[in-house]
């Protein structure tokens, strides 16, 4: 701790900060640009002058930046000094003679960084009378629009697109004040974060171009805290809404989880909410005159349950309320984990490592602390992209902290430690059969067959001493490699092994268990992280229910005939053949969800679901971070909480399990005392009656327009607002007007600072938790003291079958989920659907050259897909792409047998 | 006294002819606001606008009679009755003309002071009655303030009485046919007229109503009807101060004879009536310590220095 | 005293004044051309929508009766889907006119738009804008502003540089 005098008085801060971020945090409103609390400070901007003075007697100081003065006791500062204020209104109105005059045109007005500081500073004239610099734009893709007039030179976007996120295709270019941030071609930024840059960016140069083919204001937005639903990290996202649609997704800070950032998939993958396949009224087969009222379909679907023998399918992606609420409406006998059995298989291992295992599985903040990662199976940006962002940040921790010790630097000072540490990275190792983005950070990569991988991976764990077999047959590269990665590990501190369910292999997961184990057993901390499938496999599993497959048997022998399927298409989750015979056995299908699909085709009864947007719900990340999105605004027609269509059904029906239960208070409670393993989400957030100064929490700003004509057309007599009866939250503009607690921040806004650079405001300490605790509350911790489940029994070295491939999933960020491909930007970046990857040599073997379909049989069910070649898959392996809209065979890993091969060319 | 006139016409000519004077004075108010205010002030509704007293009864009559759920309801309905029924016994006493009066009292004047004091009760019960701060506010300003001014409208007559040597009013009438008392009690008719004012709470001395700071005041929660007793209330009450300042200093019904009595008195009473809408006209609210100051730091010693004076004149002309 | 009666005497000779009262509807009022009246949405020199739809107005409005969504025309001009205005509402306090960064938004003077049905005092975009440049005649917003539209290329507004060319190292 170091006591400093800003003004006069006496502070007392921690050390190895800088003053800004000291200034900031202590309330003090000091103006930056180039400053990121992620990235670090570079002293690019000159925006954050402040007088230090050499002692008390000294009175006129000198002016510095403060991102670039660390914390030193007694140090005497003087932010209010008028020289240093002049200074800085300098540097705006410098800023400004290019800034061009259009605001009113610019997306990012309202939600400025650079309106805020020059408000802040009091640049509030403009005397440059002079030209105004103008640069050509360019066309960036589906996710960002560029308006290059704009820019201020802070260099943010660069050093967040290159340095942090490991992108190549945005660079600064041209000379002097020409300086130009782009592409060296317009097109498509490639990097799978980009979104950021509409956030990180200060001003408008880089703005949401989803937001803009809607565009609203910040102050215009309905907001709601939420949870991203795109992959099984569990992201915190800011959801706003205006006339009934989802207008844009921004990134809710959370130290633990996602931290300032989010990936493009979790940022623009929010469409499917106004897509127009939404299921708006419920509806019932064969078609009922007009549209049903809400009563009368329940009635309906009462009937069906109590007449039927009824089992429900529940659902990944479904919160758990709803999966609870439907296990109870059947029964827990009859209910049913709605994924594929790989995703089950994965899923429950992962739980059983998580749960059973001494090992602590790592928040993504704690990630980016690792000083060693082995990755195991997965393409991190593909399954998990904001993990491989933290990895990408964990690969510099070691050369970091050596320069740190060497140079003497601090760790914020950004380009001194990159120039000093150069181009040494940590020491990551990645074991996959295909390449990733991140081996270019890699120390080493080996390629080959999952099975062999994960041979490789469990010598390593033999050799770190875990209570298994010795692995046999290694040749001398692998040899090698296990012993460079045993020495990796145990050199390191905090090492880190991911895995998961990105290869379709679970030995990769028990592997990686064993590693993590035997290092524990050694009195080490490794972390453990594993990925699931979707945002709420790990709540379901915890859950618990039976496999799908059996679901099918349940049917084929007549004991059920009625089918609850809780937001799923089944089409996703197991081969078309199955789910087809699923549905010519059941005799009503009553469906629950949002988006109709394949499976809402087949349904006997359809009842329409609330999105995350819609709806208030709890979901499991792959952490055991159990964390509670909201809904954010009341939806048209009939659309409501799946759970809250079952409690309606089980009242109707009469179902005592379901007794009683009204709102998302009652069902939580009734779920953790049926569940005790979810018993602390009861803490998750407050309860609906919590009120502050006796108040709710308004989901609007307060600057909220329209309220007396966005509706007028209708009627002009304004209905009475929506109540909020599940949570604190009212969907008005009227109510608490302070700071809520961290769960409950619908967005991020304080006085003067009006972007999302507000954050700080909100934040126990700049880049650390929120106030109060970042949200969220884990289910999982690790079970240290039992005797360590070692997994014994390493995969056989992989032989191929005569007559057969074995199929292997590739997933992909932009296409293998099944929501985020409503949105145009991501479907336009997803691969296609319908081909198969096969070695060119198995190719030449099976006759078919690339680019033509060919026929095979799963099951002795035939099916036709395009085949092409990759390099990377080893003899006897194919590959489909995983998730992809339309893809007929789901189930992977599994064994096909090719049938014939056209060599038509298509 | 001579029985000329069946009482009973009398009783219901006084009543009829106020209780339309009253309504006609919104009319009238109206307009004459206007004429000072360079307007037209209603015109539209009948000749001269005259209708707009039938409009607005009309819209009294038909307006929703609220009683607040929270508000004392008896006391809350009896308040605005009690200010009608004082101001209209008061007229009781009062001469119209030689042989146009109810009741020839022979203590008419002090009968006129207790029906004012009673007066008090109207507002302070209303106010309180409302069970609203703003309403009870100005109650108790009401109280204080026509307590305070009662005091010295009393001693400010008192040398009305020394003149005439009676309480009787038609006595003190016949007793001005050598002089008005104007004259001689030019600073006792001040002093009345200005506690006349703050007696029927009129502009500039409205404080207890006083829209602008206390929305209302006293009659905040009334609407309708009830309202409309206060509005007539205070309407009769302006008839009746003028009526009085006719009476006691300006010779009542007298007049050169080309007119009756009556007339004479009532138009009399109607140039008092007009003083008190031009006053209402040009005149700023004080504060309300301000009012209070000034009627006991000067009002007082001036009505008493008036009884004095007076006394001691009488006494030397003895 | 005397003051006060001197004032109730000036305010007593009013009576002989000239009445200042229009008696409205057969003798209307002259209106100055900066009246705030009925609302309208003005347009370019050009003829093109002045509204870019920045939301301005909706926020500046203190009783929220403004409301419209913003979308971007293929030439790159910007402009309301739709705009609303709920005259029910609107207290005609101007502060959308003032807060107007294009002057597409201006107060007409013009009051005479009462409605038996107040349904009818919901006023579309199509209500509301008209063929005219109201109040500012001659200003057009894009040619200040940097976005290109068709027709207005980087560089070609009011006090612009040609756009840089970013290949170029000369000073």
């Amino acid at each position: 701790m170091a006591t400093i005098y800003i003004d006069n008085k006496a502070y007392t801060v921690k050390d190895g900060r800088n003053l800004l971020e000291v200034c900031l945090q202590l309330g003090i409103n000091l103006p930056y640009f180039c400053w990121h609390p992620s990235l670090g400070s570079v002293g690019a901007c000159r925006q954050c002058a402040i007088k230090v003075f050499k002692d008390e007697d000294d009175k006129k100081g000198r002016i510095m930046m403060s991102c670039m003065e660390p914390v030193r006791d007694n140090v005497r500062i003087s932010v209010d000094d008028s020289e240093a204020a002049a200074f800085r209104e300098h540097v705006i109105g410098w800023l400004m003679t290019n800034h061009p005059h259009d605001c009113a045109v610019c997306d990012e007005g309202g939600s400025c960084h650079l309106q805020d500081m020059t408000v802040m500073t009091g640049h509030s004239y403009r005397d440059y009378r002079f030209t105004k610099r103008t640069y050509r734009n360019q066309d960036l893709g589906p996710f960002l629009n560029h308006e290059m007039n704009r820019c201020i030179q802070c260099y943010r976007c660069v050093r967040f697109y290159k340095d942090y996120a490991g992108g190549k295709d945005l660079d600064v270019f041209a000379a002097h004040n020409h300086v130009y941030f782009g592409r060296q071609q317009p097109g498509r930024l490639e990097n799978e974060f980009s979104g950021n840059l509409a956030e990180v960016c200060p001003t408008g140069v880089f703005t949401d171009k989803t937001l803009k083919s809607h565009y609203t204001r910040k102050w215009d937005m309905t907001y709601a805290p939420s949870v991203c639903q795109g992959c099984s990290l569990g992201c915190n996202t800011v959801a706003g809404e205006r006339y009934g649609s989802i207008r844009q997704i921004t990134s809710r800070y959370n130290g633990e989880v996602n931290g300032y950032f989010l990936c493009d998939r979790g940022r623009y993958g929010y469409e499917f909410v106004n897509s127009p396949q939404r299921i708006h009224q419920p509806a019932i087969r064969p078609h009922h005159n007009g549209t049903p009222s809400s009563d009368w379909i329940v009635a309906q679907a009462a009937d069906k349950l109590r007449n039927g023998k009824a089992i429900g399918i529940g659902s990944p992606r479904a919160s758990l309320e709803s999966n609870f609420a439907l296990r109870q409406l059947v029964g827990a006998d009859h209910f049913y984990i709605g994924m594929s059995d790989m995703e089950h298989d994965h899923t429950a291992l992962a739980l059983k490592i998580l749960r059973d295992g001494p090992v602590r599985t790592p928040s993504l903040h704690e990630v980016e602390k690792a000083d060693m990662v082995l990755i195991l199976g997965e393409d991190l940006t593909n399954t998990a992209p904001m993990l491989a962002l933290a990895v990408r940040q964990a690969v510099r921790q070691e050369p970091m902290q050596d320069a740190i010790q060497t140079v003497h630097i601090a760790e914020w000072q950004d380009a001194a430690v990159r120039e000093a540490m150069q181009d040494k990275k940590g020491p990551l190792f990645i074991l996959h059969t295909f390449p990733t983005k991140l081996d270019e950070l890699a120390a080493r990569t080996q390629r080959g067959a999952p099975d062999n991988l994960a041979r490789i991976a469990f010598a390593v764990s033999h050799a770190l001493g875990a209570e298994i077999p010795a692995v046999n047959g290694l040749n001398d590269e692998e040899r090698e490699l296990v012993k460079e990665i045993v020495q990796a590990l145990e050199a390191a501190e905090r090492p880190l092994v991911i895995s998961g369910y990105g290869s379709g292999n679970d030995a990769y997961m028990k592997a990686a268990a064993n590693i993590t184990w035997a290092l524990h057993k050694k009195g080490k901390q490794p972390m453990l992280s594993l990925t699931v499938p979707e945002c709420n496999s790990l709540g379901l599993e915890m859950l618990g229910g039976h496999r799908l497959d059996s679901a099918l048997d349940v049917l084929r022998h007549g004991d059920a005939d009625t089918l609850v399927i809780l937001e799923n298409d089944l089409y996703r989750r197991a081969d078309k053949h199955i789910v087809d015979e699923m549905f010519r056995l059941a005799k009503e299908v009553i469906v629950v969800d949002h988006l109709y699909n394949p499976t809402a085709e087949r349904a006997t009864l359809i009842l329409p679901a609330g999105t995350f947007a819609e709806a208030d719900g709890t979901i499991v990340n792959n952490e055991g971070r159990a964390q509670r999105y909201y809904q954010v605004y009341v939806p048209k027609d009939q659309v409501q909480e799946s759970w809250r269509w079952f409690l309606q059904i089980a009242e109707k029906a009469g179902i005592p399990r379901l007794n009683g239960l009204q709102n998302l208070d009652d069902i939580v409670w009734a779920m953790t005392v049926a569940v005790p393993a979810l018993e602390s989400i009861q803490e998750l957030a407050p309860a609906a009656d919590f009120r502050m100064a006796g108040q709710k929490i308004p989901r609007e700003p307060h600057r909220y327009s329209g309220r007396t004509a966005m509706l007028a057309n209708e009627n002009v007599s304004e209905p009475k607002p929506p109540e909020d009866v599940d949570t604190p939250l009212s969907f008005t503009m009227e109510g608490f007007r302070g700071e809520p607690p961290a769960p409950l921040i619908p967005f991020f806004w304080s006085p003067g600072w009006n972007s999302v650079q507000s954050v700080n405001k909100f934040q126990s300490e700049i880049g650390g938790a929120l106030h109060g605790g970042d949200p969220g509350k884990r289910l999982l911790e690790a079970h240290v003291n039992g005797r360590i489940p070692f997994f014994t029994e390493a995969p056989e070295p992989f032989v191929p079958m005569p007559g057969h491939v074995h199929l292997m999933p590739i997933y992909h960020i932009f296409g293998s989920d099944e929501l985020s491909m409503h949105t145009s930007g991501i479907a336009g970046g997803a691969p296609e659907p319908f081909v198969i990857y096969l070695n060119p040599e198995d190719l030449h073997q099976w006759g078919a050259s690339p680019g033509t379909w060919v026929n095979f049989e799963v099951d002795d069910h035939p099916y036709t897909m395009a085949v092409e070649a990759n390099n990377w898959l080893p003899r006897g392996i194919a590959a489909l792409n995983a998730g992809i809209r339309g893809a007929e065979v789901v189930d992977m890993p599994q064994c096909i047998r090719f049938s014939n091969v056209r060599t038509e060319t298509i | 006294m001579q029985q000329a006139v069946n009482y009973w016409w009398i009783i219901g000519g006084v009543l009829f002819v106020l209780l339309n004077t009253a309504a006609g004075l919104i009319w009238l108010e109206r307009r004459m606001l206007a004429l000072w205010q360079d307007r037209y002030g209603p015109n539209r509704a009948g000749p001269f606008g005259l209708f707009i007293v039938l409009a607005d009864t009309i819209k009294l009559f038909f307006k929703e009679d609220w009683i607040p759920p929270f508000a004392d309801k008896i006391v809350f309905v009896f308040a605005p009755a009690v200010v009608v029924a004082s101001v209209l016994m008061s007229f009781a006493v009062i001469p119209f003309g030689p042989n146009v009066l109810v009741a020839d009292f022979n203590i008419g004047l002090l009968f006129f002071l207790a029906m004012s004091s009673i007066g008090v009760y109207s507002v302070v019960l209303g106010g309180w009655a409302s069970n609203n701060k703003y309403s009870l506010l100005g109650a108790m300003r009401g109280a204080s303030q026509m307590i305070s001014y009662e005091v010295f409208m009393g001693l400010a007559l008192m040398g009305v009485v020394l003149l005439s040597g009676t309480f009787n009013l038609r006595e003190i009438v016949e007793a001005q046919r050598g002089m008005w008392y104007i004259i001689p009690q030019f600073l006792g008719f001040v002093i009345f007229l200005i506690a006349g004012v703050a007696e029927t709470h009129r502009l500039p001395f409205d404080i207890p109503e006083a829209e602008s700071e206390l929305v209302a005041g006293f009659h905040a929660e009334y609407s309708g009807m009830k309202f409309g007793m206060f509005f007539i209330g205070e309407y009769l009450g302006i008839t009746l101060v003028s009526s009085m300042i006719v009476t006691l200093y300006f010779g009542g019904w007298l007049g050169p004879a080309f007119l009756p009595g009556v007339v004479w008195f009532i138009l009399k009473t109607f140039v008092f009536i007009s003083l008190f809408i031009l006053l209402r006209a040009s005149m700023p609210r004080p504060r309300y310590d301000q009012l209070m100051e000034y009627g006991w730091k000067v009002l007082f010693p001036l009505s008493l220095l008036n009884l004095l004076a007076t006394a001691a004149i009488i006494l030397i002309l003895k | 005293m005397f003051s006060l009666i001197r004032s109730m005497w000036l305010v007593f000779l009013h009576m002989f004044h000239k009445r200042e009262t229009y008696q409205y509807p057969e003798e209307k009022a002259p209106l100055p051309a900066r009246w705030r009246g009925r609302i309208a949405l003005t347009r370019d020199p050009d003829g093109g929508e002045r509204c870019v739809g920045c939301y301005l107005c909706a926020a500046a409005c203190p009783v929220d009766c403004i409301s419209l969504q913003a979308a971007e025309a293929p030439d790159g001009r910007r402009y309301p889907s739709f705009f609303r205005i709920n005259f029910s509402r609107c207290i005609f306090c101007g502060f959308c006119e003032e807060a107007c960064p294009t002057y597409a938004i201006q107060l007409l003077p013009d009051f005479e738009m009462a409605e038996y049905n107040r349904q009818n005092l919901v006023y579309e975009k199509e209500d509301l804008t008209i063929n005219s440049q109201g109040k500012y005649p001659g200003y057009n917003y894009y040619k200040v502003a940097g976005m290109t539209i068709s027709g207005k290329d980087k560089g070609e507004a009011a006090k612009e540089e040609p756009p840089v060319d970013i290949k170029s190292l000369l000073p």
